[in-house]
C-alpha cells in the first residue's frame, strides 16, 4: 500500500473540481466564490509539489511559493475590491455588478 | 510505510470534506473556518511528501493571514447570506454535471502521466536532495537561479498592498487636515494685515 504520485493527483484533481463546483453554485455570494479560486489555487499547489516531489527537482516547489504569493495578493486586492463594492451598494450580490462599468 | 499510507488517506479525506463544507455551508464564517480546516490539512499531505517547508508557509501564510483577512471582511461586512443562497439548488444538478465530467478527465490524464514520461522512470518520493534539508535545497535554488522571481514576487506584494489601501481608504471630507504646502506658501503679506483704528471707533472683522 504504497502512496504514489497518482495518488496525489488525484486528490488534487477533485479538490480543483470542488473549487470549479463552488464557483458555479454559490454565483452570487462574492466571498464563498474568491474561497473557491482559494481552494483551486491550492489544488494547483499540491500538483506542482506532487510532481517536484516524484520527479526529483526542487523547482516545482519554488513555482507553488510564487503561486502562493499570488494568491495572497490576489486574495488582499479581491476583498479590497469587496469592501469598496459593498461601501458603494449596501450589499455584494454579483449579479448588480454589472453597474461598474462606465 | 502504512502508517503513511493511513496518514495519507486521513489527511486527503479530510481535505475534501472541509473544500466541501466550503463551498456548502450556510454561513459564510463556517466557509471560512472550513478553508482553514482545509488548508491545514493540505499542509499535512505537504509533510508527507517532504515539503516541510512549503508547509510550514501554508499554515503561516494561509491560516495565519489570507483566512484571517477572509474572516474580518466576512464579519465586517453585514450582508445577507441567506438572500445570497437563491439560486443554489437551480445551479446545483447542472454544476455536478460539470464537476464530474472534470474530474473524471483530470483523474484519466492524471493516471495516464503518473506512468509516462519523465514520472515512469522515477524511483519514488525523494525528499532530501544531497546532504540539504528541504528548506535549504529551495533557498539555494530561489536565491541564485530564481533571485528576480523572487524580487518580483516581492513586488506583486508591494502593489497588492499599495492597491488594497488605496482601494480601502476613504478621506473624511468633515475632517480638517493639515495642509503642509499651504503652511509653507503662508507669507506675512497673506497672513495679516495692518488696519489703523480711528480712536474712539470698534474695527469691523
Amino acid at each position: 500500500m504504497t502512496i504514489g504520485l497518482t495518488h496525489y493527483l488525484a486528490v488534487a484533481a477533485v479538490l480543483f473540481t470542488i473549487g470549479v463546483l463552488g464557483i458555479f453554485v454559490n454565483r452570487k455570494n462574492v466571498i464563498v466564490i474568491l474561497m473557491s479560486i482559494e481552494l483551486i489555487l491550492l489544488a494547483v499547489n499540491i500538483n506542482l509539489v506532487a510532481f517536484s516531489v516524484f520527479l526529483h527537482d526542487v523547482v516545482g516547489q519554488i513555482y507553488a511559493l510564487f503561486v502562493l504569493t499570488v494568491a495572497a495578493a490576489e486574495a488582499a486586492v479581491g476583498l479590497a475590491i469587496l469592501v469598496t463594492f459593498f461601501r458603494g451598494r449596501g450589499d455584494i450580490a454579483v449579479d448588480n455588478v454589472s453597474v461598474m462599468k462606465g | 510505510m502504512v502508517l503513511q499510507a493511513y496518514a495519507f488517506y486521513v489527511l486527503a479525506a479530510v481535505t475534501l470534506l472541509a473544500g466541501l463544507a466550503v463551498i456548502f455551508a450556510r454561513n459564510p464564517v463556517h466557509s471560512v473556518l472550513f478553508l482553514i480546516t482545509a488548508f491545514f490539512s493540505s499542509a499535512g499531505l505537504f509533510v508527507l511528501l517532504g515539503a516541510e517547508f512549503l508547509a510550514m508557509i501554508l499554515v503561516v501564510v494561509y491560516v495565519g493571514a489570507v483566512a484571517v483577512l477572509f474572516l474580518f471582511v466576512v464579519m465586517m461586512l453585514d450582508v445577507d447570506f441567506a438572500e445570497l443562497r437563491q439560486g443554489f439548488a437551480k445551479y446545483l444538478p447542472m454544476g455536478i454535471v460539470v464537476a464530474a465530467i472534470l474530474t473524471g478527465e483530470m483523474i484519466l490524464v492524471a493516471m495516464s502521466v503518473a506512468g509516462s514520461g519523465a514520472a515512469k522512470s522515477s524511483t519514488g518520493p525523494l525528499t532530501h536532495v544531497g546532504p540539504f534539508s528541504n528548506a535549504e535545497a529551495i533557498g539555494r535554488v530561489l536565491y541564485t537561479d530564481y533571485l528576480y522571481f523572487f524580487q518580483a514576487a516581492g513586488m506583486v506584494l508591494l502593489v497588492a498592498m499599495i492597491g488594497a489601501i488605496v482601494l480601502t481608504l476613504k478621506h473624511k471630507t468633515n475632517v480638517r487636515r493639515q495642509n503642509i504646502a499651504d503652511q509653507t506658501a503662508r507669507t506675512p503679506a497673506a497672513g495679516m494685515r495692518i488696519v489703523t483704528i480711528k480712536s474712539g471707533e470698534g474695527i469691523e472683522a
